[in-house]
């Protein structure tokens, strides 16, 4: 409850220098966060829950994924190819003779496929006729679904390899080398991490920002402050500031454990790392100020920030959803994402370097955005006085 | 009577909440907002995306691999590149997800029926598209070996996958995500409005005069759980209605199941967020609080990541989060006719977690007077 008293001696010093004046207000909006456990809790706490998970529990790496397998009619050849599957470090396979014997357990997910090796398989092998193997999964799952049939694929390919193709003595016709340039295991770790880290500065600087300044719009401490000497600008300016610096904190303590503990490699310089994240939080915190503006109210400013920062953060970036695929209509919304233009910025800071070609058409449009989002939170905080 | 006063603060309670038309507003539209455009734009397919192909094979087979890319629907514009120094660029700009390196032997090698190979570079930043993009590359590679002189004579010979998608036979995508989101969309907004409740009385001082009222502290709770139990419901159906006659899932199981499950689901998340309310001093708080159980509920459900390939020292955490439970009801409902022992299997551990958190939040609710 400092706010009046703070704002009441600030109305007290005319006098006071403008440098001074804003050194006060910032002071009282550091105190307000060091003494509330939420805002540590967020700017903290969670970052490191969520680096985590991303570290550890998230994980969208191949593990055995359990298998029913079906062996219609043993023969040496359907035996040989069931032997693939049950020394496949992919599959966790349970065997039977029925395709009946799984399909409730497909249902109710304690398999994730069926895999039948039909009885007229050895029949059409021997005979170089085209033999067949049904692969079912459920497609009510289907991240889960195209493993397993993929992993199906490479089981069959490699047994097929082994066992015959007798016109290029076991070698495929045309070998496909993939190389993952930045990322060349594919960790998922590697760009999950990174891009939490985006989504830390994103709660930080919008969802943080606009429950504080909303609660002093709710309370009326912000119109007091608004009778004080300060003008607008340097009111919001010193509002935000505290929070610029924390999320700026929060981010290198991700920074710290992603490289550190999950051995995330760092390859560019950390003057682009600042540069960029600095620059993010600029519309961040805009978009913040704006939230609270509008709605001078806790429960309408936490929903807003969840509707346009958060779950756009999460799904409208880039991070985990590939923008180019998505519908007209929500490829246009994304561009209002400031979380869109870091992330991969960010992503290439981590895994490829330091790109400015990249880095400078992003940065242009974060502080366009932080510009325009700066504006209309300014001007509804004056008209809501007028 | 008792039921009148609890029917008293269940009514003071909706006026909080409804009395605002902005406080309406924040109901219906954010849900709905939030449930269009994700399940919109989450997809694992990929698509329009942009490709380049280093072509040094002067033969015929190398411009025919990149006639056959050209002519995937899957990719938006193809460049051809004049060296590796382009494609370095391309991807490290990100202008391309990939570059198809074709050597200068390529076609001689199939022409005399030798075994030869492709580059392919992805980009490892975005490793979810980049592996979907080189798993439809290898398709295409696969279709032109299969037409080669060599392929032609072992085709007969090779082993063919039939796919089968059970449940979901083009694999839409959407057919996962939308249940998916109903039960997501659904706890952000029933822990959030519970979250305040207490919080906003104690915060404005309101919550002394509800303390000096006849009101016992279970009727008290029981006012605060009941209003935003309706609204969850309220919203889950206005989510069925979208998914079933605009997304067009199919909902094959029955909607007694799926609303039995909703209502253990949405106590279970009322009992966490009063719990988080009781705790809370001030909205802040409690609107930071239950975004901590948030964040990690829905990263821990299941939802984007199968709970089996967690760490097994994670596994155990998901069994108190609600979301884990509702997830398979209303998935299994909506797509596999899910059987009522599996129903009731996912039920009974969302009942515990309500009675569970009530109690704790009636306790500390308590505690916090004295």
């Amino acid at each position: 409850m400092s706010e009046p008293e703070v704002a009441h001696q600030a109305a007290e010093a005319p006098s006071l220098g403008r440098g001074r004046r804003f050194v006060a207000l910032v002071r009282k909006e550091s105190f307000q966060i060091v003494r509330d456990p939420s805002s540590i809790l967020i700017a903290f706490v969670l970052p490191i829950i969520l680096l985590f998970i991303f570290g550890y529990g998230v994980s969208l790496d191949a593990t055995r994924t359990r298998v029913g397998l079906v062996v219609e009619s043993a023969t040496p050849v359907t035996q040989s190819l069931a032997a693939s599957f049950q020394a496949s470090t992919y599959f966790d396979v349970i065997n039977g003779h029925d395709r009946r014997e799984f399909e409730q357990d497909l249902v109710i997910r304690r398999v994730h496929g069926i895999i039948v090796i039909p009885s007229t398989f050895a029949g059409d092998y021997a005979a170089s006729d085209a033999p067949k193997i049904e692969v079912i999964v459920d497609g009510s799952d289907p991240n889960t679904a195209s493993f397993v049939q993929s992993y199906a694929q490479g089981v069959v390919a490699a047994w097929t390899g082994l066992n015959g193709a007798e016109s290029t003595g076991g070698v495929p016709i045309i070998t496909v080398n993939q190389r993952f340039w930045f990322n060349a295991e594919l960790i998922s770790r590697n760009f999950l991490v990174p891009g939490a880290i985006a989504i830390v500065m994103t709660l930080v600087g919008t969802l943080l920002t606009s429950l504080v300044i909303a609660r002093e719009w709710e309370r009326g401490t912000m119109e007091a402050m608004m009778a004080t000497p300060v003008t607008a600008a340097e009111l919001l300016a010193g509002k935000i500031l505290p929070y610029f610096i924390l999320g700026l904190a929060s981010m290198t303590l991700c920074v710290l454990l992603a490289v550190f503990l999950f051995g995330v490699p760092f390859r560019g310089s950390l003057l682009a790392l600042y540069v960029l994240s600095a620059t993010f939080l600029i519309p961040a915190l805009g978009q913040g100020l704006l939230i609270s503006a509008v709605t001078k109210n806790q429960f309408l400013a936490s929903q807003l920030a969840i509707t346009t920062a958060f779950m756009p953060a999460f799904l409208l970036s880039g991070f985990l959803f590939e923008i180019n695929s998505m519908p007209r209509v929500i490829q246009w919304v994304t561009m209002i994402v400031p979380a869109r233009y870091l992330i991969p910025s960010l992503l290439t800071v981590f895994l490829a370097g330091d790109i400015w070609s990249m880095f400078l058409p992003a940065i242009a449009i974060m502080l366009l955005m932080g510009a325009a989002l700066f504006a209309m939170a300014a001007r509804n905080t004056r008209k809501r006085i007028g | 009577m008792w039921w009148m006063r609890i029917k008293a603060l269940i009514i003071k309670e909706f006026l909080a909440l409804l009395r605002d038309p902005r406080g309406r507003a924040v109901l219906i539209a954010p849900p709905i907002i939030q449930l269009l455009v994700f399940s919109y734009a989450a997809t694992l397919e990929v698509t329009n995306v942009d490709i380049m192909v280093l072509n040094r094979d002067a033969g015929s087979w190398g411009q025919e691999l990149a006639h056959r890319i050209e002519g995937a629907p899957t990719f938006r514009t193809i460049t051809h590149a004049q060296g590796p120094e382009a494609v370095r660029d391309a991807i490290d700009t990100q202008k391309v997800i990939a570059a198809v390196q074709i050597g200068p032997s390529f076609s001689r090698d199939i022409e005399a029926g030798l075994p030869t190979d492709i580059e392919i570079i992805l980009d490892g930043r975005k490793s979810n598209a980049s592996q979907i993009v080189g798993g439809y590359l290898d398709q295409i590679i696969d279709g032109l070996a299969a037409d080669t002189p060599a392929g032609q004579r072992s085709a007969s010979a090779a082993v063919d996958i039939v796919p089968r998608n059970w449940f979901n036979p083009n694999l839409i995508y959407q057919w996962f995500m939308v249940p998916n989101l109903i039960a997501s969309i659904a706890l952000i907004i029933g822990l959030i409005v519970t979250a305040l409740s207490i919080a906003r009385e104690r915060e404005l001082g309101t919550l002394d005069q509800l303390l000096v009222s006849p009101l016992r502290t279970s009727e008290i709770l029981l006012g605060k759980l009941t209003p935003p139990i309706l609204i969850g419901l309220f919203n889950i159906t206005l989510y069925i209605l979208a998914a079933v006659f605009l997304f067009e899932v199919p909902l094959r199981g029955s909607l007694l199941f799926l609303y039995g499950g909703a209502i253990f689901y949405l106590a279970a998340v009322v009992g966490v967020g009063l719990f988080i309310s009781a705790m809370a001093m001030t909205q802040q708080q409690a609107i930071l609080g239950a975004f901590l159980f948030m964040v990690p509920a829905m990263l821990l459900s299941g939802f984007a990541t199968p709970i089996e390939n967690m760490p097994a020292w994670l596994q155990p955490v998901t069994l108190i989060n609600p979301l884990r439970y509702f997830l398979v009801i209303v998935n299994g409902v909506f797509l596999r006719d899910l059987p009522i022992g599996e129903v009731v299997k996912n039920t009974v551990p969302l009942a515990f977690i309500a009675v569970g958190t009530l109690s704790a939040a009636a306790w500390l609710f308590r505690r916090r007077l004295e």
